[in-house]
């Protein structure tokens, strides 16, 4: 029995599709002296890649997820292991057929060839189907079936072959070892069966098993196990006849949430209709325990009998072929449904390429190779699967096991992109909750956080104006949505607004080499006097964002980081992770100690003269004594704050930031202050919507991902700090080609002229990545390959208008050009409406740095 | 014709089988359970004996609740109904179990009239007593055969064939008569869809067992040192050939 080697440079663990196609993306990047290793044999060592059903349907709703997948699967063409047979997914309910117009408008956006076919075509593809029950077809005829297991063997042999790797199988990993020096925690050693690797990078890729190697060098990668349902019945005599392994598409039944897949003579049925059946890491067999493979367990049929009848019903054939394989097979599942990827926040040069399933498997294993080798992905910005995203509480099994079962049965869902969580809620709350549920707020999840996102108790201004009210036609435009968002941000624009910001994260730095630090993290210069603030981006060391956020300079040494609910943990570790290890700087996490309310609005000045004091002193606010981007220490009725002259919705006034315990009188204060003014508070609905694109600012997540660069977001300044920092040659690059070729894309608002259907309804897009066509309807692709989509959509209630965010190329991005947006299938015109960064609403900033007449 | 078959739950084969500290159980945590293979087969030979001459096959077990999914099991793969002998209390030895069934049997033939046939496996695939079916005959003063490889009935009699150490011996019996069927008879049918989804709704009777303890007691169990299987790679490409030539004669195969 060979003994693995002493030392290697990098241990992979797990020789599925993605530790596999990781050694082989690594290998190909020029990494050397690696090792792989999985507990069972091979090819096929018991893991979820040796069960998948193997097809990949391309299209999407999700950005990274639609790349991931197209990429991946040009992958396997490339390997020859890539079998083309097509794909119907087909209607039952007439709500699907809705969605079936929304895939057509994802696969426009990401290019996936793609159409709408009735059932008789439908039975014209697959004859042996029953068209009396279905209403219509979703086809790609580019859906595949690929050889997971040869792609896996081809890109791990690639590696060995070039003298690259050394694979392991039936190796056990025991341990994995670390050290911590200087309060980090870095991977020293893997200990297996066969003897104990040192090396200084490992990346985990066990699929189901992912957690408990994790624990053992202390991480958490956020998973569970969890049964798909699968059976393989044959011989049918039609599939037999075709004498081919794959003769007819696949077929998925969406409102069944079940597929039915040809496998030469047999058909394998599959399900996402059961109840959530979850199983922990530890609780699998091992290999030698298992009659088939480690996840693949018994059936229960119990769980399985609805979705036979199903299939039955809609491939009459079905009923009589014999159930010769069925299993419970056992896939990975994460909180939000993404892959989990990157390097652990807990241990330094521990990495995780885990939840991955076969259809993006090639494709992120290339993402992740592109990180461990460049610091960040190169293909594409991963912020969705980043593992760095979860929060304390969002990593406890607790919190796995409700959203997973929340999910689960969503596989095959129709998925607004507004939809909001019904499990773990009331996580985390604002010192104002009591006073927000008794207005009637809805609330929104923000990463556990409770938000406002409309208030029942501002129903009235819907009357007061009608205009900006208009209610939304379409019951899909509508869903989690009120025209009372629309009503607030009219009267805050009109009057003042209180909005609950509490869900930001605060990163306190301090101490003498805070100022160099930051500066080496950010784009702009940090060098500002005290009680000055700082916006910058934040970039990748290949000059496109990592973040976006606000800095206050709060003392000489002593700085504060705001960013979102949403970003806050990838911020975290990010500036942790460049932190100096000499001391010289501190990092504290104040979140859960500080409250935030933005006070915003024509009235909002005169609202906070009544209350702010230094000391008994009144404060002097008007924008002589308190100018814009000033950040003062001050007393609000008797309660130490720090307010902080900045707006994310283009009016004057402040956030106020105080410590938790103060927070209700805080609220109740600046809420009678402003009674006179008739104060209202205001949601999350016109903060991050409608307030936001108004002004044309830009979110991260949204406009602002590492594909793109600060030029083309329009947040370009004119002049670039003398300092060094993270992404500046890059950046420098991109502005000397924005200087002679001009940019690949420019960040451009655009109105929409006419939002009539051709049923003469009046459409909403969501911004769920739609499409910006020419007006003849063709996509628009930049020169680096990025498809123009719409990155936010929302009213412009002030402007009369809808607006949409989108990248366009140099030639489209001019103000007055026609172009069109594509939604549910249907083309609607717009015109490009500003180029850059300046607001429509407001364009000098007048309202937010001038003192209100 | 009327046919009985017994069957009974156990563990699935294929994997290692562990066994709970204290020694006197199988540890079924990670086990699917099934029918013995034999069984299997006799409840194949049954349904085919069905769909040559008609009548109806009953399939009867002895064993804990969950063994109801055995029976409707053999329901998907064409038994008619099913009866349940539940015990509560582990596993029963040969003597008591086959008292139980002989009662089971006598109170169904005193019900519905005799079964022509009653099939047994060869001998259960967990405990392996191969004492069951002949005790159980016995008991009935019926004819029995075990080790049944090949079963045809015609009239009143059923034809037996079972392999020798040289030649096959055939046999006569007069039904009603027992048999005990060894795998290797027939290929067992996988249940199909519609099979699965029927035999949710056939009948399970329930008839409590009572017997007394017979004289073997279990007294501990316990698994046998594994055999460690070694891979050796005899290279790569045409180059292997050789090496692989020397191991097939080694082995005889060439």
């Amino acid at each position: 029995m060979s003994e693995v080697p002493a030392t290697a440079k990098c241990v992979v663990i797990g020789a599925g599709i993605v530790g596999n196609c990781l050694v082989g993306h690594l290998a190909k990047l020029g990494w050397t002296d690696m090792v792989l290793i999985d507990k069972g044999p091979l090819p096929n060592p018991g893991g979820s890649t040796g069960h998948a059903s193997n097809f990949i349907f391309p299209t999407d709703h999700n950005k990274e997820m639609a790349f991931l997948t197209v990429d991946s699967q040009n992958q396997y063409i490339e390997y020859g292991v890539n079998n083309t047979c097509g794909g119907i997914e087909v209607a039952r309910e007439p709500e699907r057929l809705e969605e079936f117009n929304r895939r057509m408008t994802s696969a426009k956006t990401y290019g996936i060839e793609a159409s709408l076919i009735t059932p008789a075509e439908v039975k014209e593809l697959v004859p042996f189907i029953n068209e009396d029950i279905i209403l219509g077809g979703y086809y790609t005829p580019t859906v595949s079936v690929v050889d997971s297991l040869q792609m896996g063997t081809l890109m791990r042999e690639e590696a060995v072959n070039a003298g690259k790797l050394k694979v392991f199988a039936n190796t056990e990993v025991h341990d994995i070892e670390t050290e911590t020096v200087d309060g980090i925690t870095r991977v020293t050693a893997v200990v297996t069966d066969k003897g104990r690797i040192e090396t200084d990078c490992v990346a985990i890729a066990c699929g189901v098993w992912s957690p408990r190697i994790a624990e053992m060098a202390g991480a958490n990668i956020p998973l569970t196990p969890a049964v798909h349902q699968m059976a393989d019945v044959g011989p049918i005599e039609v599939l037999v006849e075709s004498n081919k392994e794959l003769a007819y598409p696949i077929i998925r039944d969406m409102d069944t949430f079940c597929y039915e897949r040809q496998s030469a003579g047999s058909m394998e049925v599959g399900s996402y209709a059961h109840r959530p059946i979850f199983m922990h890491p530890d609780e699998i067999p091992s290999n030698e325990e298992s009659p088939l493979s480690p996840t693949e367990l018994p059936l229960t049929y119990d769980d399985f009998d609805p979705q036979m009848e199903q299939a039955i019903e809609l491939m009459e054939m079905l009923g009589d072929a014999e159930i010769k394989y069925a299993i419970n097979g056992l896939l990975s599942l994460t909180p939000d449904a993404m892959p989990v990827l990157g390097e652990t926040p807990e241990v330094r040069n521990l990495w995780s390429a885990s939840a991955v399933w076969v259809k993006e498997g090639p494709g992120i294993a290339q993402l992740v190779a592109e990180w461990m080798t460049y610091g960040y992905p190169r293909m594409c910005d991963p912020h969705g699967s980043d593992i760095a995203r979860f929060y304390e509480h969002e990593k406890t099994e607790h919190h796995i096991y409700a959203r997973c079962a929340e999910h689960f049965n969503k596989t095959y869902g129709i998925v607004h992109p507004r939809e909001q969580w019904a499990s773990q809620r009331g996580m985390r709350r604002s010192p104002f909750y009591a006073r927000e549920e008794a207005l009637g707020a809805v609330f929104f999840d923000a990463r556990g956080w409770e938000r406002p996102q409309w208030y029942e108790s501002n129903a009235d201004l819907v009357e007061r104006y009608p205009v900006a009210c208009e209610a939304r036609e379409h019951e899909w435009d509508a869903r989690w949505w009120s025209p009372i968002i629309n009503g607030e941000h009219m009267h805050m624009r009109e009057h003042v607004g209180m909005v609950d910001l509490t869900a930001f994260n605060e990163f306190d730095f301090e101490g003498p080499g805070t100022l160099a630090f930051l500066d080496r993290m950010t784009v702009n210069s940090c060098n500002v006097p005290v009680g000055r603030s700082i916006y910058t981006p934040v970039l990748t060391a290949d000059g496109g964002f990592r973040s976006d956020l606000t800095i206050m300079r709060l003392g000489d040494q002593h700085f504060r980081v705001i960013t979102g609910a949403f970003d806050g943990g990838r911020d975290k570790y990010w500036f942790t992770r460049n932190l100096p290890t000499d001391g010289s700087v501190t990092f504290t996490d104040k979140t859960s100690g500080i409250c935030t309310i933005g006070v915003w609005g024509p009235k909002a000045q005169a609202t906070m003269a009544k209350i702010v004091t230094s000391q008994h002193q009144p404060y002097d606010v008007t924008q002589a004594g308190f100018p814009y981007g000033a950040v003062r220490d001050v007393l609000i009725d008797g309660v130490p704050c720090t307010m902080f002259r900045i707006s994310y919705v283009g009016e004057n006034g402040w956030e106020v930031y105080t410590k938790m315990e103060h927070g209700l009188r805080l609220w109740d204060t600046i809420r009678d202050a402003g009674a006179e003014f008739d104060i209202r508070p205001v949601g999350i609905g016109v903060y991050a919507v409608t307030g936001r694109i108004e002004k044309g600012y830009r979110l991260m997540g949204a406009e602002l991902e590492s594909e793109y660069n600060p030029v083309e977001a329009g947040l370009a300044r004119p002049k670039v700090k003398s300092a060094d920092f993270i992404g500046k040659e890059a950046y420098l690059k991109a502005r000397q080609e924005a200087e002679t070729s001009g940019p690949a894309a420019i960040m451009c608002t655009l109105s929409m002229d006419s939002q009539m259907s051709a049923s003469g309804i009046k459409r909403y897009p969501v911004g769920g990545n739609e499409p910006i066509v020419t007006p003849d309807g063709n996509r628009i692709v930049d020169s680096h390959g990025r498809p123009s989509r719409v990155t936010t959509a929302g009213s412009a209630p002030s402007l009369d208008t809808y607006l949409l965010l989108a990248y366009l190329p140099p030639e489209h991005a001019v103000e007055g050009t026609k172009l069109g947006v594509v939604y549910m299938n249907e083309q609607y015109p717009v015109t490009v409406a500003r180029v850059g960064s300046q607001p429509l609403f407001d364009p000098n900033d007048d309202r937010m740095k001038t003192d209100p007449s | 014709m009327r046919i009985l078959v017994c069957v009974k739950r156990v563990p699935a084969p294929g994997a290692r089988i562990n066994i709970t500290a204290d020694g006197q159980e199988v540890d079924t945590a990670h086990l699917a359970f099934t029918t013995s293979p034999h069984e299997e087969c006799a409840v194949e030979a049954a349904a085919q004996l069905i769909e040559q001459h008609g009548g109806e096959a009953t399939v009867l077990t002895l064993g804990p609740g969950e063994a109801e999914e055995q029976l409707r099991y053999a329901a998907s793969v064409g038994m008619h109904k099913g009866v349940l002998l539940p015990t509560t209390d582990g596993e029963w030895d040969p003597q008591r179990t086959a008292a139980a069934i002989t009662a089971a049997i006598r109170e169904l033939e005193a019900a519905d009239g005799a079964f022509d046939l009653i099939l047994f496996g060869n001998e259960s695939a967990d405990s392996g007593g191969f004492q069951v079916g002949i005790r159980v005959a016995y008991a009935l003063g019926r004819p029995m055969v075990n080790g049944a490889k090949g079963l045809t009935v015609d009239g009143g009699t059923a034809h037996v064939q079972r392999e020798a150490d040289a030649g096959r011996e055939t046999y006569e019996l007069p039904m009603p008569a027992v048999i005990g069927i060894k795998e290797g008879i027939n290929l067992p049918r996988y249940p199909t869809m519609k099979g699965r989804l029927a035999s949710k709704k056939a009948e399970v009777a329930t008839l409590a067992p009572a017997a007394d303890p017979g004289g073997l007691a279990k007294v501990v169990l316990a698994r046998p040192a594994e055999k460690k299987s070694e891979t050796i790679i005899l290279g790569h490409g045409p180059e292997a050939a050789p090496a692989v030539v020397d191991v097939l004669e080694e082995i005889g195969v060439l």
